[in-house]
């Protein structure tokens, strides 16, 4: 023990090393005043003559002023999506169709490092992710249906699969040009004609895919968006005009949906909240499941609806693992977006953090243990120090209700059952994580665990290729593969 | 005679305290996380400070078998001062050389505090007699090595032999009395980072001060990710028993850029405390260049042609 004690006291003073900021040039985006609506082909003004500010959540600065649309303003929206519809492009070849989603994917490569600033500036996600997962990811998707559209045939022999009509699409804040790309490339592929309504707080990257839009010399009318608050995105969803309803968001605006549409000829998908179960067995690779648990919760600064917000650990490993999960914490960068540096960026307004707030207080009121690294915030801006509870007991609200910022809650369980029950015991079901070195075991838990995608040792992947949707109360329908395109086609059989 | 380890149960230290359970790594995890640190952008001032730090940690190298003793007194003195224009870049940390030549580098590196470090234990291969190899080790301590490079029996390792590795290893460490020991897990030929995080348990439970990737002969050698492995063994070590083990990349480091996104790794793996010569060396030989490159670029703003640096 001596010769321990002598070497560990021989540890040499530290050296304190600052990286240096390492911003990502902002000028690349040239951000106007202000965007009308992007109706028939043409950036139109609003009927309401209505206009809000878009605030960057990292600076509090009003980055630009973008369009409250109205009633009218969606029905015009719709009638121009209906007439490209019949005029064109549902009879356009597939091949043809094809090749205007590839082209849209191309120009998305070619702008990426525009559209990864413009992304981190308006929603405050970390350039690194922007970059390296946002962007990509939304050109993959746009190659990936391309290759579809002539081929629909064969996705679906003997089926004759045509498309729906005028799809109604409504996106949210955390990935807004990746959410895009999800909902615009497979209904075009079908042959649908769209209105899509970015999110409120995040329209500026759809806003300059409307250019885009113009540079592939899209046929005016197959995209339309419309910006605007929860009133537009009403409206868009009340309009008689549409085949289909694809939306992302809250359970809470799912349900209204739902409602609205009861009765109505309207095919519907909905992906909705999460409440994952990210679950480490003892036999797993802990270093690696740590990054997996911070990749799970962090990423994106845990706006993600497929969070992995529940820990789930094997008591035999509860200590260690924790000791190196805080360690990792403490190593955690926030702060400014566009520095290539970052590693959790903003929290996307104020709105979002007032409510990260709230049930982070509920969850030291109820009695759990918070833990947060020590971290110096940016004075101006929306931030929240990436946090995390022990002592958690599946009864609290920060174990039952969707967060969707950097909070993580950690529960111990001591047999695979005990941790399928757990895992299974909540209202959602979109997504969970298994870390174990035995294969025979993750196929045993995926059998069992009732989400719409298990990460096997990994967590937070994406791939056009694969499907993604819940169960229960996190929605229904699949996006991504070929399953993604069944929502946009009707069949004669 | 040195007890052999069970594997099952983890390991003890020579002093007694267990190291923690063998465990695994996830390979895609593990390459995907040291790709994410490689990432990291390093700019103007605490990017000449990990310069700085580099020629420090450097174990400047020459292992052929064209090695003369010209040779080791040029690399000697461009080991002591690297940059003879530049008088406030640091020396290097030692000079790593065969066993034959490390009288002449002691000589000529009398005084200045840079350490002699001599390959032993039938470097690269290892595959001798242990008494030859404990010879060979007595040999370059009695000749005045600070430091020895020993390699582990990897003939052994694959087979399961484990104990046999064990056993080596704590007798060249007797061997080497006051001489610190490093241990050369060859990594490029283990195959797997399981094989790379037993192997280092092994090396830190039978005594190494170092445990280190490489010999440079056998492709690949130190990559990001198998360093990343050895950290997270050294860091498992420390935070369950306080012992405090060194780690170093060797071969395959040739530029600036990858000696900080090791340096990054290693910084956002163990922390500040590592950040020291004490702990953490780069086994190279063609990185000081690039590396004076940088700094003179870095101080001055202009890039200068190869020409300015000397090639020892």
């Amino acid at each position: 023990m001596a010769q321990v004690e002598k070497r560990a006291g021989s540890l040499p003073a530290t050296f304190e090393w600052e990286y240096a900021p390492a911003p990502e040039a902002r000028d690349i985006v040239q951000i106007r005043e202000r965007y009308g609506l992007f109706v028939g082909g043409e950036e139109v003004e609003p009927k309401t003559d209505q206009w809000f500010a878009s605030v960057s959540p990292s600076t509090e600065e009003t980055l630009f002023e973008v369009a409250q649309a109205g009633e009218a303003d969606v029905a015009l929206a719709v009638d121009a999506a209906r007439d490209a519809f019949d005029n064109g492009w549902s009879a356009l070849a597939p091949s043809e169709r094809a090749k205007y989603l590839f082209r849209l994917a191309r120009l998305i490569q070619e702008r990426s490092r525009e559209l990864a600033v413009a992304e981190s500036l308006d929603g405050g996600k970390p350039i690194r992710e922007s970059r390296d997962v946002d962007i990509p990811l939304a050109a993959a998707h746009f190659f990936y249906y391309a290759g579809w559209a002539d081929k629909l045939e064969y996705a679906y022999p003997g089926r004759n699969p045509r498309p729906l009509g005028v799809a109604a699409q409504i996106i949210p804040w955390n990935f807004p040009l990746l959410m895009l790309a999800w909902k615009i490339a497979p209904a075009l592929a079908c042959g649908n004609t769209v209105v899509l309504k970015p999110a409120e707080t995040t329209p500026l990257t759809a806003m300059l895919f409307a250019d885009i839009c113009r540079q592939a010399e899209l046929p005016p009318g197959v995209v339309n968006l419309v910006t605007g608050d929860g009133a537009t995105g009403a409206y868009l969803v009340q309009n008689e005009g549409i085949d289909k309803l694809a939306f992302t968001g809250s359970t809470e605006v799912g349900k209204l949906i739902m409602r609205e549409l009861a009765g109505r000829d309207v095919k519907m998908t909905l992906e909705l909240g999460g409440k994952a179960a990210n679950i480490v067995f003892d036999d797993a690779a802990l270093d690696q499941a740590v990054e997996g648990i911070v990749n799970g919760i962090y990423f994106n600064q845990g706006h993600v609806c497929c969070a992995g917000s529940r820990l789930l650990v094997q008591e035999s490993i509860y200590e260690p693992l924790l000791e190196k999960l805080k360690r990792r914490l403490s190593t955690l960068r926030v702060g400014d977006p566009l520095d290539k540096n970052t590693d959790v960026g903003a929290i996307n307004s104020k709105a979002q953090l007032d409510k990260i707030s709230e049930l982070v207080a509920s969850g030291e009121a109820e009695g759990a243990e918070i833990y947060q690294p020590e971290c110096r915030l940016p004075e101006r801006g929306y931030w929240f120090v990436p946090t995390l509870f022990t002592n958690v007991a599946q009864s609290y609200r920060i174990a039952q209700e969707e967060i969707f910022g950097p909070v993580l809650s950690v529960l111990t369980f001591r047999t695979p059952e005990e941790a399928v029950e757990k895992a299974n015991n909540t209202p959602y079901g979109l997504s969970a994580g298994v870390w174990t070195e035995k294969g025979s075991r993750i196929l045993w838990m995926v059998e069992r665990l009732r989400a719409g995608v298990v990460w096997a040792n990994t967590y937070n992947r994406f791939d056009p290729t694969s499907p993604f949707g819940g169960y229960k109360e996190s929605g229904f329908g699949r996006e991504g593969g070929r399953h993604g395109l069944e929502p946009y086609l009707r069949f004669d059989e | 005679m040195a007890q052999a380890p069970a594997l099952v149960g983890g390991f003890e230290l020579p002093s007694g305290p267990r190291l923690p359970r063998i465990g695994s790594v996830d390979a895609v995890a593990l390459e995907e996380r040291a790709a994410t640190l490689a990432k990291r952008s390093i700019k103007r001032e605490s990017k000449v400070q990990a310069l700085e730090l580099a020629v420090r940690m450097m174990d400047l190298t020459t292992l052929e078998g064209q090695d003369t003793p010209g040779k080791v007194a040029a690399l000697c003195s461009k080991a002591m001062r690297p940059d003879p224009l530049d008088l406030s870049v640091p020396s290097v940390a030692a000079i790593c050389i065969y066993p034959s030549l490390v009288g002449i580098a002691k000589e000529r590196l009398a005084g200045s505090g840079v350490k002699v470090a001599s390959v032993a234990t039938a470097f690269p291969s290892g595959q001798s007699p242990t008494e030859i190899k404990l010879a060979e080790t007595r040999a370059v301590v009695e000749l005045g090595a600070d430091e020895v490079d020993m390699v582990i029996d990897r003939g052994a390792f694959l087979s399961g032999r484990y104990a046999k590795v064990f056993d080596e290893i704590v007798r060249v460490k007797e061997a080497c009395g006051d001489a610190h020991l490093k241990v050369i897990l060859e990594t490029g030929e283990l195959g797997t980072y399981d094989n790379v995080r037993r192997a280092s348990l092994i090396a830190i439970a039978a005594g190494a001060d170092f445990i280190k990737s490489s010999t440079g002969k056998v492709s690949p050698a130190a990559t990001l990710p198998v360093t990343l492995c050895m950290m997270e063994v050294v860091r498992d070590v420390y935070a369950e028993t306080g012992h405090v083990v060194g780690i170093k990349p060797a071969g395959g480091i040739r530029a600036s850029k990858q000696a900080v996104q090791y340096l990054v790794t290693l910084y956002e793996t163990l922390g500040p405390r590592w950040m020291t010569p004490d702990l953490f060396r780069f086994g190279a030989s063609s990185l000081l260049n690039d590396v004076l490159m940088q700094l003179r670029k870095e101080k001055t703003g202009r890039y200068q042609s190869a020409d300015y640096f000397t090639i020892d």
